[in-house]
């Protein structure tokens, strides 16, 4: 296939160059037994509970530091299923590309979801590819599903924050957005901030080693922290307090936010986990996620105070008052994911 | 030295407050003027630490609250003129005008572009030359100079197909209206930081010296605006009114010279209609004769039109000071930011968005 080529209609036609593409680009990158056979359905065998995820990534600019709309793709879905404690297994893969892609940005991004996989431990079992007109969509989008296999007893769930909860995060916020909308170039501001953009589920997986007792996980990507810990505070009918001083947020995202007055709470990250445990197992956790290379800024950022029918977010501000920390509400962000 | 958490140190804050809870005052009534001061005192919690004689009003200084349901719908309009760009600050998007918006027609298929400035504007006109572009030019006095130097350069380089609707105001005078309307009963003004660092602390003496209100120009960070509030209360306890700067770091007594003067070489200085102030005389800017080819209103031939404001929307009294946005029937029911009714709560700056945000 020539590198200079570009994708067209009939590369998602079903016929000679959809075939082409698919054995020359496709395959040798996926390669696995279950994929190879080109059947109309991957077909396995796996036992015991099973996770079942799907997420649509159509990040604009395709490429940024530290990541791109393939790694995301793989790391998302991954990162679904590793915060309800399972183990990814096998992902499906649909894309959908504007007519006129060039083929080589096409191998570039397969190449990279190809990594991302080998990485997250994950094999991509079936996939689909369609092409729509020029102008029908931007560039490319990726569609991911996965499955994952819950082997431990846990129980995790967003209704299961309980009063006395710590909670607890990986590390600092706000880096992916950061680094996706300055690799925009709307804003004119440069930044040396990379995307957090990880796959979680081996950090995870020696977390729930060490603790089964974990009450709720959650993966905090579009809305934020703010947002997320509202949809938990939500389901779980509790009030949130969480300490600004603790929140770990790089200096330069801080000054980024300055600058185009957003809150890191409400950006997205890509390779976080927030963690509610009770007291004595946080402190566990701590220490392994810290002993982690995707954990090493962990901290302990809030806790539960209380249970509530009037389930609410405040947050301790640096001068020692409080205030309500509301869920992402009209505010426009760019396609970041 | 960093330039956020110093200036947002507990202990540092915790000192000012006991000196303002040493200050014995019977209740005061203080007025921010600036919508970015706004969102800093909800966002960090000042209000629930102060003593409850201490009470902070917001006043109009959100660029697009101010912002006139005639101007709204003017603007929305421009979409309807052939080979248009409407290019604007994002916050203008939401507004809604009587019967649409901006975000609305841009749905609808309007060539709306968000840009971040004047000169991002500028340069879309120069890749589109077959497009005629036209900027939202709201603000106060701290964007008009960039949009007056925007202006400069588009005359230089002879681009014919740009222009700006011109709705830049004041705050000197808007200041004035709400004194002069004496519906609030106002014992100082924290003054808005970056305006002041382009007209000065002297342009506020008339205040002091004919309200006998004190004034004092505040940074944006939570100790810049409890220091501010410590200040006023030092005067008005001791029956003083001056004009104190405590944004010391960006703000001198003349303001920024070369600012005024590019403001001088662009703008003139005209009548303006601002949303719960009605007209006020000489608080707005528009473009003089020099540049008017770049005035959108004279280059579309735009009649002045009065349009109504939306029923039961107290925006305009929120902007005057005179109500708090829980005080109206739409806040935080009919009126959220996914669906807003009135300026306020549509702009990250505007006095209902703040109130919902972090005071439900």
């Amino acid at each position: 296939m020539k590198k200079e080529a570009r994708i067209l209609l009939s590369h998602g036609g079903g016929g000679k160059l959809a075939h082409q593409l698919i054995r020359e680009l496709i395959i040798p990158n996926f390669s696995n037994p279950i994929l190879n056979r080109l059947d109309d359905s991957a077909v396995f065998n796996l036992k015991g509970r099973l996770a079942f995820t799907c997420d649509s990534f159509v990040v604009k600019p395709l490429f940024f530091r530290g990541g791109d709309i393939g790694r995301l793709a793989v790391f998302g879905t991954v990162n679904d299923l590793a915060v309800m404690g399972a183990k990814p297994v096998y992902l499906s893969v649909g894309f959908i590309i504007e007519e006129g892609l060039e083929i080589k940005i096409l191998e570039k991004i397969i190449r990279s979801m190809k990594r991302a996989a080998e990485i997250s431990q994950v094999r991509i079992a079936c996939g689909d590819l369609k092409v729509v007109e020029k102008n029908s969509a931007d560039q490319i989008f990726i569609n991911t599903n996965g499955i994952g296999v819950i082997e431990s007893e846990v129980e995790i769930t967003s209704s299961n924050a309980k009063g006395e909860d710590k909670i607890i995060i990986n590390g600092f916020i706000g880096d992916h957005a950061t680094a996706v909308m300055s690799a925009r170039g709307d804003y004119k501001l440069k930044t040396p901030i990379r995307s957090d953009c990880a796959p979680l589920n081996e950090m995870i997986q020696k977390i729930l080693k060490v603790c089964k007792n974990i009450h709720v996980m959650r993966d905090p990507t579009r809305g934020g922290v703010a947002t997320t810990l509202n949809e938990i505070a939500i389901s779980s009918n509790v009030e949130i307090e969480i300490y600004e001083d603790r929140l770990p947020i790089r200096e330069e995202v801080k000054g980024f936010c300055e600058i185009l007055g957003v809150d890191p709470l409400y950006m997205a990250n890509e390779g976080k986990v927030i963690i509610f445990a009770p007291p004595k197992e946080s402190e566990k956790i701590l220490r392994v996620m810290q002993r982690h290379p995707l954990g090493r800024n962990a901290s302990i950022i809030g806790r539960v105070t209380k249970k509530s029918k009037h389930p609410k977010v405040l947050i301790r501000t640096r001068i020692g008052s409080l205030r309500i920390l509301d869920m992402l509400s009209g505010e426009q962000l760019p396609r970041i994911c | 030295m960093k330039y956020i958490d110093e200036f947002r140190n507990k202990r540092i804050a915790e000192k000012i407050l006991n000196e303002i809870k040493k200050i014995k005052i019977e209740r005061v009534n203080l007025m921010e003027v600036c919508g970015t001061h706004t969102v800093a005192i909800f966002k960090s919690g000042i209000r629930n630490l102060f003593p409850k004689n201490i009470n902070l009003i917001s006043g109009p200084g959100c660029p697009v609250c101010v912002t006139s349901q005639s101007d709204i719908d003017q603007m929305i309009s421009l979409v309807r003129n052939k080979n248009v760009i409407i290019a604007t600050f994002g916050d203008m998007v939401k507004v809604p005008g009587t019967t649409s918006s901006l975000e609305k027609e841009h749905a609808k298929g309007s060539n709306i572009r968000i840009v971040y400035s004047a000169s991002d504007a500028l340069e879309i006109a120069k890749l589109k030359k077959d497009k005629k572009i036209i900027f939202l030019a709201v603000g106060f006095e701290t964007t008009s100079p960039s949009v007056a130097s925007v202006i400069e350069d588009a005359k230089k380089e002879k681009i014919d197909n740009f222009s700006i609707y011109c709705n830049h105001k004041l705050i000197p005078p808007a200041m004035k209206a709400i004194l002069e309307a004496k519906e609030l009963n106002l014992n100082g003004f924290i003054c808005p930081g970056h305006v002041s660092t382009i007209i000065g602390s002297r342009a506020y003496e008339f205040i002091a010296r004919d309200y006998r209100i004190p004034c004092v120009i505040s940074g944006f960070e939570p100790t810049d605006i409890l220091e501010s509030i410590l200040m006023l209360l030092r005067q008005i306890s001791q029956k003083k009114a001056e004009v104190q700067i405590q944004y010391r770091r960006a703000v001198k007594p003349e303001g920024n010279k070369l600012a005024q003067r590019i403001l001088k070489r662009v703008f003139e200085i005209d009548d303006a209609d601002w949303r719960g102030l009605g007209i006020i005389k000489k608080s707005g800017y528009r473009l003089n004769k020099k540049y008017q080819e770049f005035d959108a209103k004279y280059k579309f031939k735009i009649k002045e039109k009065k349009s109504e404001e939306a029923k039961g929307c107290l925006c305009g009294q929120v902007l005057r000071g005179t109500r708090n946005p829980n005080q109206c029937k739409l806040f935080g029911k009919k009126c959220t930011p996914e669906n807003p009714y009135g300026p306020c709560m549509v702009s990250s700056e505007g006095t209902c968005s703040a109130w919902y945000k972090y005071n439900q």
